[in-house]
C-alpha cells in the first residue's frame, strides 16, 4: 500500500528508451471493501483532466465504491493519479448534489419539477427568438461534457437557435492548442503520442507542469527517468515546479516573455545550422519571414528580456538542435500567457525546421488542460465548428446544412463564432439576454471576478445554469437544472493524443438529476426545433444514436470516428482518432509523411496575422499555396500591456496545484485530496519576503488594479517579484458566489480581462499587484509541501502525507503492457 | 518632381493615424482586444513616422499644392453608444486605406526611381499597414451583427 497524498507518483516501474512502458495497475476501493466484494466493473476513463486514464468503475449495492485502473489501456498501462484514485468517485456520490430543478421565485431559487423549469427556459427563449432573433442568444459551455452532449449542444445551438454566440470554458485551458495547430498545420488535431515519450531523447516542457497537471503522465516520464538512457530534460516555467528540479536546464523566464525566447531558440537552431533543409523545402512554406522575424533575438537579447542565463538559452538550442528524437509539450504556461499562440506556433516551427514530426520519438503535444476540452473542439460547441470545418469555406457550411437537414443560412458563418470573453462583453451591454452555462463555473474561473459577478447578477440577463452542484455561478441562475455526472450517464471522450473512451453508466443518478444530453435532447424537442423537411431536428433517443451520428459528421476529415463502436471502445483501451477503414484499430501519430491539412478544402482555419489577430480570409490562403505543406507563422515579440510599475511592482501569475481541479466541486469532496490543500494561498520568493517582512503563514492582502484576496503566504521557490496564486478557491463552502463582506480568496479577483489575439484565450498568468502583511501567522500557509509549492525551508512546515487513509494498492508488472497501433509487435 | 509631396503626406498621415487609434484605445478601453491592438498599432504608425524621417530629409520637403482637396484627419472626439465602436473604427479603417494606397503609390514611385533604400523602408511598412487594415476589417465584422441588430 502507497500513500498517494505523500507520495504523489507511486512508486517507480523504470523502463529504457524503446522498451514499452511496463503496467502498473492502481486500485482504491471505499473503506473495508476488497476486490472480491464488488459487484460489478464498469468501462470508464477519468474525467478529471486531459490524460483520460482508462479505468473501471466498482459498483457495489447500485453504489460507486472505487475504481481501479486498465492495464491494457493505450494511456495509463493501469495507473492512476491523486484525483482518479480520490475525486472521480467521491466527487460525484455526495451529499450536496442537486437533486431537483430549481428556479428563482421572488428573489430565491426554490425547488420545482422538470416541467415547470424547462417551461420557464423555453418560454424565455421563445420569447426573446421572436423578438430579437437568435443574436440574443449565448451558450457557455465546458470541457467536461462527453463528446455526445457537444455535438447535441453544437446542432441545438447553429442549426436550431442559430446564434454564433457559443463557447466553452475550453477557451481558458485549451484554446491556444488548437489555435496553434491550425496555424502551422492547417487544422487542429494532435500530432504527437504518449508512446513517444518512451521513445524520445530529449524532452521540452513549455509552460506544462505536467508532473501535477498529468500525473500519470508525468509517471511514464519518471520511469523513464529512472532507467537506462533517460532523456534530457528541458523545462520553461517561471516556477520551481517538479518538472524544473527534473530539468537539465530549467529557464525561469519573466512572465510574459514567452515568445522572445521562443524567437532566440529558433534563431540559434537556424544559426547553427541544426535544421533539415530538405525537410523544410518539401514540407513547409514561410522560412524566410521566419528568420527574419527571428533575427533580431540574438541570445544576449533573450537573457536580457527573459532575465534568464544566455547559456541556458545556448544549451536548450543546443538540446533541441542535436537530440535525434525530441518531443514537446506545451501548456498553460504558454497558453495563458501573452502571445499566447505565437509562443506555441515557434514550438510547432522548432519540430519543423529538424522534420522531428510524427514519428517515433519525434512529436509535439500541444495539451489540453480538461477532460473533454478535445471533444468540445471537435464537436464544435465552442468557436470551432463539427468536425474541424471551416467557417469560411463555404463547402463546409454546405455539408454542415446537409448532415443537419437546414438551410445553410441558417448556421451562422458571416464571422469566427464568438469567443467567450466577447459573449461575457454582449452579456455586459445587455445584447445577449440569455446565457445557458452548462458544467462550468464563470464565477470562479473566468479573468477580473468582481466584473463578472456583475455581468451574471445582472437584471438583463436570463441566465440557466446546469451542473452537479449548487456552485458560485449557478447562484445568479433563473433557472437551475440538476444533471447527472461520471458514472451516471453514458458517453465518449477524448483525452489529448486523440484517444477516445468510452464511459458506461455505473449507477442511477441521484433524485431527479438527468443527464445533461437528455436535457438538451428534451430542450430541443420543447423547442420543436426542426429539419427543413419537417423531421425533428434531433431525433435521437440515446447516447449511441448521437454517436453514429457524429460519426457521420467525421467522415472523410482528420478527426475520423468512423472505424469506432461503442462495442469496440469496451474491447479493454481507448483508441486513438482517426480511426476508419484505412486505419481499423486507430492512429498513433500524426504528419509522420510531412503531408499536412492545408489544402483548401482540407483547412479548418485560413489563418490569421498572429501579432493582431487579423484573418488571413480565403484569398490570401489560396494564393500561399500550401497545399500540404506546414506554414512556419511567427510574430514579433511585444511586451505585455501591464507591467509592473511603482504601486504595483510584482507580477502575479495564477495557476492550479496538484490536489484539485478547477473550482474544486469535485476534488475537495474526497476528504483525502481536501485535507491536502484545504484552502487558498499565495506564494513569494524569500528575498521578497525578507524585502516585504512577512514570514511562513502570515497573512498578507494582494491587490491588483482590478480587485484583492486576503490569504496567507507560503514562502517558496518562486521567481523573485513574482507572486502566485492557486485558482481553485471560489466561495462554494460558505454558501456564496463571492467573498461579500468574507475574505476574498479567489486568484480571478485580480487578473485582467485581456486575451491572445488569435486564440482569445485569456491572460491569466501576467497581471502587477502589490502585496502587504495584514497580519501574523496562526500557522504555515495551507500549501502542500511536496509540490511546486513546497517552502523554501522545508523544516518551517510538517510535510503534507494522506496516511492510511490515502492508502492505494498498486500492483506492478502484473501483466505485459499494451501495445499502441502503428506500432506492431516487432520492438 | 512632386515625390515629396507625397511623402510629406504620407509622413503626416501616419502620424495621424496613430493618434486616432490612441483615441479608440482611451475611448473603448471597455473593449480589452481593441484597446490592446490599437494602442499596439499606434506605436506602430509612430515606428512607420520615424522610418520616413530620413527619406523626407533625403528628398526635402515641399508644400501641398493642394491641401483641401486630398488630406488626411485624425479621429476628432470619439463616439459614444452602441454604434460608438462600429463607427470609430470605420473612420480609422477609412484613414488607414489611405494610408495604405498612399505606401503603394510612393513604392510605384520608388520603384520608377530605381531607389532601393526607399523601396526597402516602403516593403515592411506596407506590409504592417495592410494588416492594419484587415484587423480593422475582422474586428469590425465581428462586431457589425450585434451592434446593427441587437444593440439597444
Ligand atoms: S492523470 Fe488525469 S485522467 Fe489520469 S487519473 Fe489523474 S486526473 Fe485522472
Amino acid at each position: 500500500m502507497v500513500d498517494r497524498i505523500a507520495n504523489i507518483w507511486g512508486e517507480r516501474t523504470a523502463f529504457s528508451r524503446g522498451e514499452r512502458w511496463p503496467v502498473r495497475v492502481d486500485m482504491r476501493l471505499a473503506d473495508g471493501l476488497s476486490e472480491q466484494d464488488v459487484d460489478d466493473w464498469v468501462t470508464s476513463a477519468c474525467l478529471l483532466c486531459s490524460n483520460g486514464c482508462g479505468l473501471e468503475i466498482a459498483v457495489k449495492d447500485g453504489e460507486m465504491v472505487g475504481v481501479r485502473g486498465r492495464a491494457t489501456d493505450l494511456v495509463n498501462h493501469g495507473r492512476l493519479g491523486p484525483k482518479g484514485l480520490f475525486a472521480s468517485w467521491q466527487g460525484v456520490r455526495n451529499a450536496d448534489r442537486l437533486t431537483r430543478p430549481l428556479v428563482r421565485m421572488g428573489g430565491e431559487l426554490v425547488e420545482t419539477d422538470w416541467d415547470t423549469a424547462m417551461g420557464r427556459i423555453v418560454e424565455r427563449s421563445k420569447q426573446l427568438l421572436a423578438e430579437k432573433g437568435p443574436l440574443s442568444h449565448g451558450i457557455y459551455t465546458s470541457g467536461q461534457l462527453f463528446l455526445e452532449e457537444y455535438y447535441a449542444q453544437a446542432i441545438i445551438g447553429k442549426a436550431g437557435l442559430g446564434t454564433p454566440h457559443m463557447d466553452g470554458n475550453t477557451r481558458l485551458c485549451t484554446a491556444t492548442a488548437a489555435a496553434s495547430m491550425k496555424e502551422s498545420f492547417g487544422s487542429d488535431g494532435q500530432p504527437g503520442s504518449y508512446s513517444d515519450i518512451d521513445e524520445c531523447d530529449a524532452m521540452f516542457l513549455y509552460g506544462h507542469n505536467m508532473a501535477e497537471t498529468q500525473t500519470v503522465l508525468w509517471m511514464r516520464v519518471l520511469d523513464r527517468l529512472a532507467g537506462p538512457n533517460p532523456p534530457r530534460v528541458v523545462c520553461v516555467d517561471p516556477r520551481e515546479t517538479e518538472v524544473a528540479r527534473k530539468a537539465e536546464v530549467h529557464l525561469a523566464v519573466r512572465p510574459g516573455t514567452n515568445l522572445a525566447l521562443m524567437n532566440g531558440l529558433i534563431r540559434e537552431v537556424i544559426a547553427q545550422g541544426w535544421i533539415d533543409e530538405d525537410y523544410i523545402a518539401l514540407h513547409t512554406i514561410g522560412f524566410k519571414e521566419l528568420g527574419e522575424t527571428v533575427q533580431p533575438w540574438t541570445l544576449e537579447r533573450v537573457a536580457e528580456t527573459c532575465d534568464v542565463d544566455a547559456e541556458d538559452v545556448r544549451r536548450a538550442a543546443e538540446i533541441f538542435g542535436t537530440s535525434d528524437r525530441v518531443l514537446s509539450t506545451v501548456l498553460q504556461g504558454f497558453y495563458q500567457s501573452s502571445q499566447a499562440t505565437a509562443s506555441s506556433c515557434q514550438v510547432n516551427n522548432l519540430h519543423l525546421l529538424r522534420g522531428k514530426i510524427g514519428t517515433p520519438g519525434n512529436g509535439i503535444l500541444q495539451m489540453n488542460g480538461q477532460p473533454t476540452a478535445q471533444n468540445n473542439r471537435e464537436a464544435g460547441a465552442d468557436g470551432d465548428l463539427s468536425g474541424f470545418r471551416n467557417w469560411e469555406n463555404p463547402k463546409h457550411i454546405e455539408q454542415l446544412a446537409r448532415l443537419w437537414g437546414v438551410h445553410t443560412d441558417k448556421i451562422p458563418h458571416w464571422a469566427a463564432p464568438t469567443h467567450a470573453m466577447q459573449i461575457f462583453r454582449y452579456c455586459e451591454q445587455g445584447s445577449i439576454e440569455f446565457l445557458w452555462i452548462t458544467a462550468t463555473n464563470p464565477a470562479v474561473s473566468m479573468p477580473q471576478l468582481p466584473r463578472i459577478r456583475k455581468i451574471l447578477g445582472q437584471e438583463s440577463l436570463f441566465l440557466v445554469v446546469q451542473d452537479l452542484y449548487l456552485t458560485e455561478t449557478a447562484r445568479y441562475a433563473d433557472v437551475v437544472l440538476p444533471a447527472a455526472g461520471w458514472g451516471e450517464k453514458q458517453g465518449t471522450f477524448t483525452n489529448v493524443n486523440r484517444t477516445v473512451h468510452l464511459s458506461d453508466k455505473a449507477v442511477e443518478p441521484p433524485g431527479e438529476a438527468r443527464s445533461d444530453l437528455d436535457i438538451f435532447l428534451d430542450y430541443s424537442r420543447r423547442m420543436d426545433f426542426r429539419r427543413d423537411d419537417g423531421r425533428p431536428l434531433l431525433d435521437w433517443t440515446c447516447p449511441e444514436d448521437a454517436f453514429k451520428a457524429w460519426q457521420e459528421c467525421t467522415r472523410g476529415r482528420l478527426v475520423d470516428y468512423t472505424g469506432l463502436s461503442y462495442e469496440k471502445l469496451r474491447g479493454g483501451t481507448g483508441i486513438p482518432w482517426p480511426c476508419n477503414e484505412e486505419h481499423p484499430d486507430g492512429t498513433n501519430r500524426l504528419y509522420g509523411d510531412g503531408i499536412f491539412p492545408t489544402e483548401f478544402d482540407r483547412a479548418e482555419s485560413f489563418g490569421h496575422d498572429l501579432l493582431t489577430g487579423a484573418t488571413v480570409g480565403p484569398l490570401k490562403f489560396r494564393a500561399l499555396q500550401a497545399n500540404g505543406r506546414a506554414i512556419l507563422k511567427a510574430a514579433p515579440y511585444h511586451p505585455g500591456t501591464e507591467a509592473p510599475d511603482e504601486e504595483y511592482p510584482f507580477l502575479y501569475s495564477t495557476g492550479r496545484t496538484v490536489f484539485h481541479f478547477h473550482t474544486r466541486t469535485k476534488t475537495a469532496r474526497s476528504r483525502q485530496l481536501n485535507r491536502a490543500a484545504p484552502s487558498a494561498w499565495v506564494e513569494v520568493s524569500v528575498p521578497d519576503a525578507e524585502r516585504l517582512g512577512i514570514g511562513e503563514g502570515d497573512l498578507v492582502r494582494v491587490a491588483s488594479r482590478r480587485g484583492e484576496i486576503v490569504v496567507p503566504v507560503r514562502v517558496g521557490d518562486v521567481r523573485e517579484g513574482t507572486v502566485f496564486a492557486p485558482f481553485h478557491y471560489g466561495y462554494w463552502e460558505r454558501d456564496r458566489s463571492g467573498p461579500g463582506d468574507g475574505r476574498p480568496t479567489t486568484a480571478n479577483e485580480l487578473t485582467e480581462t485581456e486575451w491572445d489575439p488569435v486564440s482569445k484565450q485569456p491572460i491569466l498568468k501576467v497581471a502587477a499587484v502589490r502585496i502587504e502583511k495584514v497580519a501574523d501567522a496562526v500557522g504555515p500557509a495551507p500549501a502542500p509541501t511536496n509540490t511546486a509549492s513546497r517552502p523554501a525551508d522545508p523544516a518551517a512546515v510538517p510535510p503534507t502525507v494522506g496516511g492510511p487513509d490515502a492508502e492505494v494498492e498498486e500492483r506492478p508488472r502484473v501483466t505485459e503492457p499494451p501495445v499502441a497501433p502503428d506500432e506492431g509487435g516487432d520492438r | 518632381m512632386k515625390l515629396p509631396v507625397y511623402l510629406g503626406m504620407l509622413q503626416r498621415a501616419e502620424g495621424e493615424l496613430a493618434s486616432s487609434f490612441r483615441t479608440v484605445a482611451d475611448a473603448h478601453g471597455d473593449e480589452p482586444d481593441v484597446r490592446a491592438t490599437c494602442t499596439m498599432l499606434a506605436e506602430e504608425c509612430d515606428a512607420h513616422v520615424d522610418a520616413l524621417g530620413p527619406i523626407v530629409d533625403r528628398y526635402g520637403s515641399q508644400p501641398d499644392d493642394e491641401p483641401e482637396r486630398l488630406h488626411a484627419v485624425a479621429l476628432p472626439e470619439p463616439r459614444s453608444g452602441p454604434l460608438a465602436l462600429l463607427r470609430d473604427l470605420q473612420d480609422v479603417h477609412l484613414l488607414a486605406s489611405f494610408v495604405d494606397m498612399t505606401w503603394t503609390l510612393v513604392g510605384q514611385a520608388a520603384a520608377a526611381l530605381r531607389d532601393e533604400d526607399l523601396q526597402q523602408v516602403i516593403a515592411a511598412r506596407e506590409a504592417e499597414t495592410q494588416v492594419q487594415v484587415a484587423w480593422l476589417t475582422t474586428r469590425m465584422k465581428q462586431a457589425a451583427p450585434q451592434a446593427l441588430i441587437v444593440a439597444g
